[in-house]
């Protein structure tokens, strides 16, 4: 028992000592780990979520990581989404203070036309290709 | 001294590397040259001092030799005998002479063992293969040496990071690394094919079993990589569109379409150049791949042994042999002669779309996860993830699905749709009936509808080519097909499922509530303090049930590594046929209750059970394909018995 | 068969364009952060309560009042903030005024904190959920941008101020009209 409280101590003294690693103490957002009460908001919520990129990780999105900034981030989308915004204000809202990088869905613009040209580029010559070998027959 | 005899061996290997090269191109370039005898023993005692040199490396970490510097950096005496060795190849030293040894090997395997293919394109390939072997020994000896000393030995190694002591992260990449380096062996065959102009259906046959071994391990390699994702990074996500999940998917979708097209030419002489195009590009697929990873120069959760000095060879490499292979193909093309030709309406036909299709996709996981390096290049910063590559891979992946659904039916050369109008009927209306089912009952996203319909199309007729057939004689390779389409189903119906019906529930629970979520009970128990060696723990005590069935245990556990500092959520994850509940501890809230995050997950695990029926029918057609060849070639042998015998005779 | 040659040119050609884009990613310098897109931009508004006993609170209104000011954005627990902290000491001598935003802090840390490192501020807000931060396209602790005399941003500094970097702050801040 004496252990199992030593233990306990061990892990209740974890947070204390995470100023050093540069963690806040602070409980997460009210909405960070929390669900809107509303199904149907917090599905859009998610879908959005799941669209946004974490700006303190590696390449994961917001509904994907315990990083507080990501929970605040969480926390904006589902008050903003409980107040009735669109997903697609809060994107942009977001991408007008971070750019593109924040969004995992790109939108045509002067920098990302290729990325939406090219893939029809790919449907002209995979159509040409296979419509070229059934007339090649004929 | 076991060090120093690996290194010795190692720069054994590589003047042999040499000689094989020298030997094979002036053999394949002149009939009968003195030096084309030495090719085949080269690359056989090349494999045996690569092997040797790694027998080194395996043992100077398995007795934790101290004094070799790559030991001291990556063990501990300490470490558990499983990961010692696993830790002989998880560092860039160990990983690079695991690369050489295996391409080493398979050279000596090619080399004692093919016989089908003229010797002047086996000679090339060799040759092939000594040039894609010498630049790793460059690599090696020059800038990685992984049996450098260190002087004094330090009392103790450094390497007891508990995150890399997964059974998982010792297999998932080696198993992706084995699957790499096996394409160099179709890159030289198509290599030496094309430079003696030699692209015939045999160049196929004999290539195949080398893909099919690569693409068995790729495959395994991603699916056992998708699901250590999913149960250690505790957000119930399994596919990411990553950089480094990419660098992976690239090869593994250049190596389908080459098994796809090697079968079209081993069986009908067609699409010899496209063939050997493949050929070049999986291979080149891996070296980006590894590039990718080992440069870091694309953000990605799972970066580790980044190096940008690495990365320069590996680049350099890459431009030698990939541009080299490139404009050798561009200036030889048009001497390689066109191959039969076919009707729409047929097998080829099918595996034509295919081909087009795997082409496309690749090209679009390209282009997306190197896109925002291109920006980066102009100073702008952007993200392509899910959003981006979801939709615009479906358009090319589902009109394949389709075809996958005729294509199996079909005979070679021609065929006519009425002969196989029935079956394929049945399945498209079944799927058909599925999606129709679904679009009324439920109000789930276009993508997954038309996954679920689809899995079903193919999961029907993946097994229809059995039909009328005798099942015993019927030739395992074919058994392969049938059970690697049905993977495929299996796997898409898991990720549609997953991706239409999963339920989520974050909750912060006192102990003693039960929540719901989806047909599950959760209730909390206690949350009790564990201990591992190198961590602690608060671990949730909590019972679920099934639809008001038996109560069971789930502890999931938020973990504290002391060294390095780290959290992890260890998740607990009860499994049924039909799906998975996922639950995954948080942090306390302020007013003493305990976040948890639950997932009903229904048919998620069929993606793995899917993604291993794939390997399966590979492991199945590979052991088909050698059966018979074994048996061709012993019948072959007793035929020219036979015939010398009567000679003797006569 | 021209075709096909042509169509294997093609590819050689992206392929080197891949090798030359390769080649020049990996001889630049990694770029980690991520730069505010609101640089040039009013300053949003916003009314944070007071982070510290011993300051006031701060709002949008404070930063618009004709003198150009630094916006620094710190935490209690993070070690590069207190690291930087000469450095904002340094440049209140110079007359600077500094405005605080402490992100997902406590009033008793962040007190602690300013007694052991110096209190530069004029102002300091509190930000419990970033929701500020956010709104000013920041995306970590320490961040120091310029606004100018009428609440614009003009300049963001990421990460902590070295003491090298004093002198190109105190210049950035004299283009922003002081």
């Amino acid at each position: 028992m004496k252990r199992l409280i030593a233990l306990l101590a061990l892990v209740l003294a974890l947070p204390l000592a995470a100023p050093v690693l540069g963690q806040d103490t602070m409980p997460p957002a009210p909405y960070a780990y929390q669900q809107l009460e509303d199904p149907a908001l917090e599905a859009k919520a998610q879908e959005l979520m799941f669209t946004l990129r974490c700006l303190k990780c590696q390449s994961q999105s917001i509904a994907d990581s315990d990083a507080p900034m990501a929970g605040d981030m969480r926390h904006q989308v589902r008050t903003r989404i409980a107040a009735g915004e669109d997903p697609e204000a809060i994107r942009a809202w977001l991408v007008s203070r971070y750019g593109d990088y924040v969004s995992y869905k790109p939108h045509l613009s002067s920098s990302t036309w290729p990325l939406f040209a090219i893939p029809v580029i790919v449907v002209l010559v995979a159509g040409f290709a296979i419509v070229r070998r059934m007339r090649a027959r004929k | 001294m076991i060090p120093e005899i690996g290194l010795a061996a190692l720069w054994l290997s590589a003047a042999l590397a040499a000689l094989q090269l020298i030997g094979g191109l002036l053999g394949a370039g002149e009939k009968s040259h003195p030096l084309a005898a030495l090719v085949r023993p080269a690359a056989l005692l090349q494999a045996g001092l690569c092997g040797l040199a790694f027998l080194c490396l395996l043992y100077s970490f398995i007795v934790t030799d101290l004094s070799v510097l790559l030991v001291a950096n990556n063990s501990h005496s300490m470490k558990p005998m499983v990961f010692k060795i696993a830790g002989a190849w998880s560092n860039h030293e160990g990983s690079m002479l695991m690369w050489v040894t295996i391409m080493a090997v398979a050279g000596g395997a090619i080399a004692l063992i093919e016989r089908r293919l003229p010797e002047r394109t086996m000679l090339a390939t060799l040759g092939a293969q000594a040039f894609v072997g010498l630049g790793f020994y460059a690599f090696l000896l020059i800038s990685s040496n992984p049996f450098e000393r260190l002087n004094p030995a330090p009392p103790e190694g450094s390497g007891l990071n508990p995150l890399l002591q997964d059974v998982a992260a010792a297999y998932h990449p080696t198993t992706l690394y084995v699957g790499y380096v096996g394409l160099s062996v179709a890159f030289s065959f198509a290599v030496g094919a094309l430079l003696t102009r030699n692209v015939t259906p045999d160049f196929a046959r004999v290539m195949r079993p080398w893909v099919l071994g690569a693409w068995i391990f790729l495959t395994i390699g991603i699916t056992a990589g998708s699901y250590w994702a999913y149960y250690e990074l505790g957000w119930g996500g399994w596919w990411f569109w990553d950089p480094v999940e990419n660098a992976s998917l690239m090869p593994w979708l250049a190596a389908t379409a080459l098994l796809h097209s090697a079968s079209v030419l081993a069986a009908r002489d067609a699409l010899r150049t496209w063939t050997i195009m493949l050929g070049v590009v999986a291979f080149s697929m891996s070296m980006v791949g590894t590039f990718l990873v080992r440069s870091g120069i694309l953000t990605s959760v799972h970066a580790f042994a980044v190096d940008p000095e690495r990365g320069s060879f590996i680049l350099a490499l890459l431009a030698i042999n990939i541009g080299g292979a490139l404009a050798l193909f561009a200036t030889r093309a048009g001497t390689v002669a066109e191959g039969e030709r076919f009707s729409p309406m047929s097998r080829e036909g099918a595996l034509v779309v295919n081909n087009v299709m795997l082409s496309a996709i690749l090209g679009i996981v390209l282009l997306g996860t190197l896109y925002p390096l291109l920006t980066e290049a102009f100073g702008v910063k952007v993200s392509v993830g899910p959003p981006y590559f979801d939709p615009v891979s479906a358009i090319f992946f589902f009109p394949m699905m389709a075809v996958l659904v005729i294509g199996p039916l079909l005979r070679w050369r021609k065929d006519s749709f009425a002969r196989v109008k029935w079956p394929v009927l049945i399945a498209a209306a079944l799927g058909l009936a599925v999606l129709i089912g679904t679009a009324v009952l439920t109000d789930i996203a276009v993508l997954a509808l038309l996954g679920l319909g689809l899995s079903i199309a193919v999961a029907v007729s993946s097994f229809m080519p059995l039909r009328g057939r005798s099942l015993r004689r019927l030739p395992l390779a074919v058994w392969g097909m049938c059970i690697g389409h049905f993977g495929l189903a299996v796997a898409l119906f898991g990720m549609s499922a997953d991706s239409a019906f999963q339920q989520e529930r974050l909750i912060a629970s006192d102990i003693g509530d039960v929540v719901d979520i989806g047909p599950w009970q959760v209730r909390l128990d206690a949350v009790k303090p564990a201990a591992g060696p190198n961590w602690v723990a608060m671990e949730a005590e909590m019972q679920v049930a099934y639809e008001g069935g038996k109560w069971r245990d789930a502890r999931p556990q938020d973990r504290h590594f002391w060294a390095p500092p780290q959290e992890t959520s260890e998740v607990a994850l009860i499994t049924r046929w039909n799906g998975q509940l996922y639950v995954a501890m948080g942090n306390q809230v302020q007013d003493g209750r305990w976040q948890l995050r639950l997932w009903w997950k229904p048919f998620v695990t069929w993606i793995w059970y899917g993604g291993l029926l794939i390997a399966l029918g590979g492991v199945l057609a590979l052991v088909g394909r050698v059966v018979s060849d074994l048996r061709r070639r012993s019948a072959a042998g007793k035929l020219a018995e036979r015939r010398e015998e009567q000679e003797a005779r006569a | 068969m021209r075709k096909v040659r042509i169509g294997l040119w093609v590819l050689v050609g992206i392929a080197t364009f891949l090798f030359g884009l390769f080649a020049y990613q990996l001889s630049q310098p990694k770029e980690e952060f991520v730069k505010s897109a609101m640089v040039g931009q009013e300053i949003p508004a916003f009314d944070l309560p007071a982070a510290s006993g011993s300051r006031p609170a701060l709002s949008s209104a404070d930063l618009a009042d004709g003198k150009p000011k630094l916006l620094n954005i710190f935490a209690s627990w993070c070690v590069p903030c207190a690291a930087e902290a000469p450095q904002l000491a340094e440049l209140e001598r110079a007359g600077v005024p500094i405005v605080g935003v402490a992100i997902r802090d406590r009033e008793e840390d962040v007190d602690r904190f300013l007694a052991t490192y110096g209190n530069p501020f004029t102002r300091i807000g509190r930000d419990d959920i970033s929701e500020v931060q956010l709104s000013l396209g920041s995306s970590g602790v320490p961040e120091t941008f310029v606004i100018d005399g009428k609440g614009r941003i003009t300049y963001q500094h990421i990460g902590d101020i070295r003491p090298e970097q004093v002198s190109m702050i105190l210049e950035e801040l004299r283009k922003a009209g002081a």
